[in-house]
C-alpha cells in the first residue's frame, strides 16, 4: 500500500478554472519524488490537496490507508502527521526559534513543555542551528529560516514529508545549506514529496519525477528515465529551459 | 463683556456639598476613567470576536458580522445611547424594562455599554485589516501542522495581527475615553456633565472648562503612554511589517 495514493484528482477554481484534470500517482513508503513543470500547472494545489490544505471535487486521495474525503478522518491529527514546507518558510515570527518547534508539538500531540524541547534542540542541532534557538525568525537567513522551518516539521516526527519550492525564494549562497538538509533527509528513507527546479537535487535523491503541465501529469517516471529521455515534447522543452541557466 | 477671572474657585466649596469645585471635577473624571475602562473592554472582546469572524470563510458567519459592524458604526453614537437608554427599556417585557431602568448606576452601565458595543464595530474593522495583512501561508502553516482554526487564531494570527494593529488601536482606546463623554445626555455624571454642572453653580465657565480639558489631555497621555510600552514589550525582535 503506497504511503500518499492519489486517484484521479480533479480540481476546478469556480465552474471554469480546472487546476487538476485527472490527477494520479503514488508515493511509496521510502520513497522521494520530484514534482516540476511551468509556472501554474497546478504543482503547490496538488501538493495542498495531499494534506487537505486544498479541497478537491473529484477523485480520492489516500495517506497511509486514510481516506481524507471520508468524513470520520480527523483532517487536524491527520495533517500532524504530514510535514509541510513552505516557500516562503512561514514561521510565526512573534515566537522564539524554540517556540516555533514545540507550539504543535505541545498543542496538537500533546507532548510535555520538557518532551518538546529535547526534541526541539535535538533538530535544531541536526539542522545546524542549535546556537540560534533562543533567536526570533526574523533574525535569522532564509537560508536558516527555511532550515528552521524543515525542523518544525520533523519535530511532529511525520510519515510524509511535502517541500513546495523550499529553495525558490533563497539567495542562491543559501541553496545548497537548505538541499542539503533534504538529501540527508531523503537518504535517511523519509518519504518526500517535493516541488522544485533543482534538477541537481532531483538527480541525487529522486526516486521518480514527475511532470506537470496545465493541470496534467504528463510525465510519471524513474528518474533515470526522466532525464535519460523525455517522452513528452513539453517536458522536454521544459528541462532545456530549466536546464539551460 | 466683564469676565470675572477667579482660578480659586476650585478650593471653593460646591453647593453639591460634598466637597471642593475641584473634588466635583476629580469624581467626574473617575467616572470618566471607570466608564473608558469598562468600554474599552467591551470593545476589544466584541471587537475581536466580530473582526475574526469577518475573516473566516463561512458566508453565514461573516454576513452576521458585517452586519454587525455596519450598525453600530454608521449610527451616530448619541442616537445609540437614546437606543439602549429610552427605547429599549420598552421594547422589553415589562418587569425586564422595570428592572433595566431601575438598575442602580444606569447611566453608566448604559454608557459603558452602548460606548464600548459603538467601538468594537471599529476594532473590528482594524482587526480584520490586521489580520488580511499577514500573509496567507501563516494560517496555512499553522493548520498544516495540525492546528485547529481556533488555535491557529488564538496561537498564530491574532498574536501578529493584534501587534500590527497596536497604532490604530491606540487611537481607539483615545476616541473610546473622549467619547464617554456622550453618556452626559442619558444623565451620567462624567467629568464633561461635572464641568458642566460648575458652570452653572459657579458661572466660572472658562476654568471649568480648562480643569476639564487638562484633566482630559492628561488622561490621554497616560493613555498613549501605556499603549507605547505596550507595543514596545511586545514587540517581535527582528521583524519588519510586511515582510
Ligand atoms: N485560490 C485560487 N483561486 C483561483 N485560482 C487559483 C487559486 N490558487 C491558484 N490558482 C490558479 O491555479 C493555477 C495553479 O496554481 P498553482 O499554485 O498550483 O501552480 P504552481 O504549479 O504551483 O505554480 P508556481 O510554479 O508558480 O508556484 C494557477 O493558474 C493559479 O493562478
Ligand atoms: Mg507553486
Amino acid at each position: 500500500m503506497p504511503m500518499i495514493d492519489i486517484q484521479a484528482v480533479s480540481k476546478w477554481y469556480g465552474p471554469q478554472f480546472q487546476v487538476l484534470k485527472d490527477c494520479t500517482t503514488a508515493v511509496e513508503k521510502g520513497e522521494v519524488v520530484v514534482v516540476c513543470g511551468p509556472s501554474g500547472s497546478g504543482k503547490s494545489t496538488l501538493i495542498k490537496c495531499v494534506n487537505a490544505l486544498e479541497p478537491f471535487q473529484s477523485g480520492a486521495i489516500h495517506v497511509d490507508g486514510i481516506n481524507l474525503q471520508d468524513p470520520s478522518t480527523n483532517l487536524p491529527k491527520l495533517r500532524a502527521r504530514i510535514g509541510m514546507v513552505f516557500q516562503h518558510f512561514e514561521l510565526f515570527p512573534h515566537l522564539k526559534i524554540t517556540e516555533n518547534l514545540c507550539l504543535a508539538q505541545e498543542k496538537v500531540l500533546g507532548r510535555s513543555r520538557d518532551e518538546a524541547m529535547t526534541k526541539a534542540m535535538a533538530l535544531l542541532e541536526r539542522v545546524g542551528l542549535k546556537d540560534h534557538s533562543h533567536k526570533f525568525p526574523g533574525q535569522l537567513s532564509g537560508g536558516q529560516q527555511q532550515r528552521v522551518a524543515i525542523a518544525r516539521a520533523l519535530a511532529m516526527d511525520p510519515i510524509a514529508m511535502l517541500f513546495d519550492e523550499p529553495t525558490s525564494a533563497l539567495d542562491p549562497e543559501m541553496i545548497t545549506e537548505v538541499l542539503d538538509v533534504m538529501v540527508e533527509l531523503a537518504r535517511e528513507g523519509m518519504t518526500m514529496m517535493v516541488v522544485t527546479h533543482e534538477m541537481g537535487f532531483a538527480r541525487k535523491v529522486a526516486h521518480r519525477v514527475i511532470f506537470m503541465d496545465k493541470g496534467e501529469i504528463i510525465e510519471d517516471r524513474p528518474k533515470e528515465e526522466f532525464f535519460g529521455t523525455p517522452r513528452s515534447e513539453r517536458a522536454q522543452v521544459f528541462l532545456s529551459k530549466i536546464l539551460a541557466h | 463683556m466683564t469676565y470675572n477671572w477667579n482660578w480659586g474657585i476650585f478650593w471653593e466649596m460646591s453647593p453639591e456639598a460634598t466637597g471642593t469645585y475641584l473634588d466635583m471635577l476629580l469624581m467626574g473624571l473617575r467616572w470618566t476613567i471607570a466608564t473608558a475602562l469598562l468600554a474599552w473592554v467591551v470593545a476589544l472582546f466584541f471587537g475581536s470576536i466580530v473582526g475574526v469572524m469577518r475573516t473566516l470563510p463561512g458566508r453565514t458567519v461573516s454576513i452576521i458580522a458585517s452586519a454587525y459592524v455596519e450598525f453600530f458604526r454608521n449610527i451616530p453614537l448619541l442616537v445609540q445611547l437614546f437606543l439602549w437608554y429610552f427605547v429599549l427599556p420598552e421594547l422589553l417585557p415589562k418587569t425586564a424594562g422595570m428592572w433595566l431602568k431601575q438598575l442602580p448606576n444606569a447611566p453608566f452601565w448604559t454608557g459603558a455599554i452602548g460606548v464600548g458595543l459603538y467601538m468594537s464595530a471599529r476594532i473590528a474593522e482594524q482587526l480584520r485589516a490586521g489580520i488580511k495583512s499577514l500573509p496567507r501561508g501563516q494560517a496555512m502553516a499553522g493548520t498544516a501542522l495540525g492546528l485547529t482554526t481556533v488555535q491557529t487564531y488564538r496561537y498564530v494570527l491574532l498574536p501578529m495581527a493584534f501587534r500590527i494593529i497596536m497604532p490604530p488601536l491606540t487611537s481607539e482606546a483615545l476616541n473610546t475615553v473622549k467619547n464617554t463623554s456622550v453618556a452626559l445626555t442619558i444623565g451620567l455624571m462624567e467629568l464633561t456633565a461635572r464641568a458642566r454642572a460648575m458652570q452653572e453653580f459657579s458661572f466660572q465657565v472658562f476654568e471649568a472648562f480648562t480643569a476639564a480639558t487638562i484633566l482630559y489631555l492628561l488622561l490621554n497621555a497616560v493613555v498613549v503612554f501605556g499603549m507605547r510600552r505596550l507595543e514596545k514589550s511586545i514587540a517581535v525582535p527582528g521583524y519588519i511589517a510586511g515582510k
